[in-house]
């Protein structure tokens, strides 16, 4: 069965605007080809994570960013397939890692000393999670209520829980890593949809020009954010 | 046949930049070795990849690849020291630039009596004011003697700064604790954020002497001493851990690189990792040295009459143990020198949030620039009722914080690390509110010190540095006093909220977050072989035609960045190189 994914599409709030006036004029007609291309994309179908994995990400990712006043959570942003995304890249390999043994533990500062490297860490972490889930309360990540998962999050933040050959705290950090870095990160790698992660913090990208905005006298930097790629918002 | 050349230089970053220009000038023919890739601004550099977060300090584009090589950490002697997987306490550079390449830009020259901090504490608190077990040692050159050196740099660099006295005469608004320069800096100091205003304010009015940092970011457009030219600071953001698009960063890419790549005396050979020094057989003579192209995976060997290396703190400090430069420091019997006198510095930030009608903006910076105090920092206070030695300037050094940073560090310390009341923190905190660090010294001591570990190696089969580090009593209450200045100021800027982050007694070196790479020590230049590797002008005592420049000479870590000392040093041993040992190569020192 081809499996449904609910993935939100790229820059979904432009396509709903396409043809109004507001979209016209904050946008241009620079913006219309690519509005279009993304009218035609297709939802994102994970090539690292299976089904579950994906779902499991999506649950979790938006607990840890959920949407709420402040702005867009990380389902909204775009961060699962930036997860899997990442899952493709010499960082997920470990390659800047030193990975030679041999593998010996020891007190916390002293770092990180597991054999694994991110992608075994999602792989073994999302497993663990997903028992530890079932042993709990009978029931998968994804199916739980909201509450049920932040005590799982809490549980493995805290250190309480071990994931097989994993500790909950080194997945808990990993995922909290990636997935901050996905809501912020700019969209080139598939999360921070429609650069709602940094509309939501003011940050404006990749404008890197304040020539004129070194002292303002503490008041707000007047222009939206860019990508890398000419993406505005 | 091994092919012979004047001088090898180990390392394309300031170090080796600086060494590179002025042997080639002095006619040598100079070979430079980089174990990283080329690297130039118009091509990894360029707008807008250069500015990616993610790419850049996130997946660490420009630092060194720990899967090569790295060290091993432990706090104490008892312990195991395993393994620095993950770059996260310190980041070395790696590729043509080295740390040169993604450093701040912070530019400051030296504070006189730490160069003879042993001497001045003594003179001025007696001998028992150093604690048992700290290696407190001078540098054996003083402030005067590198002073022309300092002004050679800035005028590489295209320093922004204002100074306070040049010549006796007091010219401007700039560090009261400050020595008596030359000459003016080369460009006008760069302008205040406005978080950076808020702080030259309050620390006034408390009574402080608040200056703008010397920065290596320019003010304006400047052609530098080579004809190399830099574009006027756009305050972008993408100074540290970046390559300044804007070629308004100092880097020996832009500064020096330009015009050395010109010369034909001079070859940059990349992707070169040296493994050893070689010596002869009374070991008190380089021949030349090995080093492996990481292409192709062949080792090659070059000799040459004079050796300099110029490569990352501690990597200085491995060549010579492996190579046998020396003899290795044994913290027991407290003997031996290469390994001695590892140190740090002591970096905390606090964080002050204004209120929410005010935007600190913080992705506007530019990484040299801010506005500091030195009203605690080195001698400038009175040590006696407090115990203590060394000190800490305190600045905001809006240097522009990007999101993903932000995002990471938020939350903590009892507050919520994810989820909704998370993200009205990070969003609060990284609209309103601004940070200002203690850049404080870190002394030496016994048992704090570089040697090979037993167990681990790099991917060329050479067993990886180990460093034995922690905190110290000494550095710990020095941290704690400083930070404990920053409350009334913060207070007068009108803080609705502040963190004061400060080192706890019995707190223990963590290896997990980023503190510094200023690194320095373990083959430090001194007065006496006994106690130091190498002599005042950073030439081996041991092996008299290796010169070894870096921080790695500084016997104690200093409150201010190392890389202005680091490129006074490089042009103080060269200028010592071109007129005295190239006529006559041998010990320019007597052991």
């Amino acid at each position: 069965m081809e499996p449904t994914l609910n993935a939100p599409r790229r820059r979904s709030v432009v396509k709903g605007l396409l043809g109004t006036t507001s979209f016209w004029l904050a946008s241009g007609n620079a913006r219309w080809s690519e509005a279009l291309a993304d009218e035609a994309a297709q939802p994102y179908r994970p090539i690292f994570f299976d089904i579950a994995e994906y779902q499991f990400l999506e649950a979790a990712c938006e607990r840890l960013f959920p949407a709420d006043h402040n702005g867009p959570g990380a389902k909204t942003l775009g961060v699962a397939e930036f997860l899997d995304r990442q899952m493709q890249t010499p960082y997920a390999r470990g390659e800047n890692w030193y990975m030679s043994g041999p593998f010996e533990q020891g007190p916390a500062n002293l770092g990180y000393q597991l054999p694994f490297v991110p992608k075994d860490l999602y792989r073994k972490g999302i497993a663990g999670v997903e028992r530890y889930a079932r042993q709990q309360y009978g029931k998968g990540f994804a199916a739980l209520s909201a509450l049920q998962q932040d005590e799982i999050l809490t549980a493995l933040e805290g250190g309480s829980v071990q994931l097989g050959d994993i500790p909950g705290r080194v997945f808990f950090e990993q995922l909290r890593t990636n997935t901050l870095e996905g809501a912020f990160a700019d969209p080139l790698y598939g999360g921070n949809r429609g650069l709602g992660g940094w509309i939501m913090l003011g940050f404006p990208g990749a404008r890197a020009d304040f020539m004129d905005w070194v002292n303002q006298e503490g008041a707000s930097y007047p222009i939206g954010p860019v990508s890398i790629s000419g993406e505005t918002a | 046949m091994v092919k012979h050349v004047d001088a090898i230089i180990v390392g394309a970053g300031w170090a080796g930049s600086i060494m590179a220009k002025e042997l080639t000038e002095a006619g040598l023919s100079v070979v430079m070795l980089e174990r990283g890739s080329e690297r130039t601004t118009p091509v990894e550099g360029a707008y807008p990849e250069s500015i990616d977060e993610l790419r850049g300090a996130i997946r660490k584009r420009l630092f060194q690849n720990l899967s090569q090589s790295t060290v091993t950490i432990r706090n104490t002697i008892d312990q195991t020291a395993l393994p620095y997987r993950q770059l996260a306490a310190f980041l070395p550079g790696e590729g043509v630039g080295g740390a040169g390449l993604h450093w701040s830009g912070v530019h400051f020259r030296v504070a006189p009596e730490d160069l003879r901090l042993r001497s001045a504490v003594i003179e001025r608190y007696g001998e028992k004011f150093i604690p048992e077990g700290m290696n407190l040692q001078d540098y054996g050159v003083s402030y005067e003697e590198l002073e022309p050196f300092f002004d050679k740099a800035e005028k590489v660099f295209g320093t922004s700064g204002e100074a306070y006295r040049v010549q006796g005469k007091i010219v401007g608004n700039g560090n009261v604790f400050s020595s008596d320069r030359s000459d003016n800096f080369p460009l006008p100091a760069m302008k205040d954020t406005f978080s950076a205003s808020v702080f030259r304010d309050a620390a006034k009015n408390a009574g402080y002497h608040p200056y703008s940092l010397p920065a290596a970011n320019a003010s304006r457009q400047y052609t530098n001493t080579y004809g190399c030219q830099m574009g006027p600071c756009n305050f972008c953001g993408y100074c540290s851990g970046y390559d300044c698009y804007l070629y308004s960063k100092a880097s020996p890419n832009v500064n020096i690189l330009p015009v050395l790549r010109q010369e034909p005396r001079f070859s940059l050979i990349p992707n070169a990792h040296v493994l050893r020094v070689d010596l002869d057989s009374t070991k008190t003579k380089a021949t030349g040295i090995t080093y492996l192209d990481t292409k192709t995976r062949k080792e090659h060997s070059l000799s040459a009459d004079l050796i300099i290396l110029g490569a990352f703190q501690f990597n200085n400090v491995h060549l010579m143990l492996v190579s046998g430069i020396g003899k290795p420091y044994d913290p027991v019997s407290n003997t031996g020198t290469v390994g001695r006198n590892f140190v740090y510095q002591t970096i905390t930030s606090s964080r002050v949030w204004l209120p929410p009608s005010t935007y600190t903006n913080q992705f506007v910076g530019a990484g040299g620039a801010g506005v500091a105090i030195d009203d605690f920092n080195s001698m400038n206070f009175d040590h006696g009722p407090l115990g203590f030695v060394g000190g800490s300037p305190v600045w905001v050094n809006q240097a522009g914080v990007k999101p993903i940073a932000a995002a990471l560090g938020a939350g903590g310390g009892g507050t919520p690390r994810w989820g909704s009341a998370y993200k009205d923190s990070l969003v609060n905190t990284y609209k309103h509110s601004l940070g200002i660090d203690a850049h404080g010294s870190n002394m030496a001591y016994r048992d704090v010190y570089l040697d090979l570990d037993p167990t681990w190696k790099d991917a060329y089969g050479q067993p990886l540095l180990r460093m034995t580090f922690t905190w110290k009593d000494n550095d710990i209450r020095m941290n704690q006093y400083v930070v404990s200045k920053i409350e009334p100021i913060a207070r007068a800027m009108g803080a609705t909220k502040m963190n004061l982050v400060h080192l706890n007694a019995g707190q223990p070196f963590d290896t997990r977050t980023y503190q510094t790479t200023h690194l320095g020590g373990g083959a430090i230049m001194g007065d006496n072989p006994q106690t130091s590797a190498l002599n005042r002008y950073l030439q081996s005592w041991d092996v008299s035609n290796v010169f070894v420049i870096g921080s790695n000479a500084f016997p104690q870590g200093m409150g201010y960045n190392p890389t202005g000392m680091v490129a006074a040093l490089a042009y103080w041993a060269a200028h010592h190189i071109r007129t005295t040992y190239l006529k006559s190569p041998g010990p320019l020192v007597k052991a």
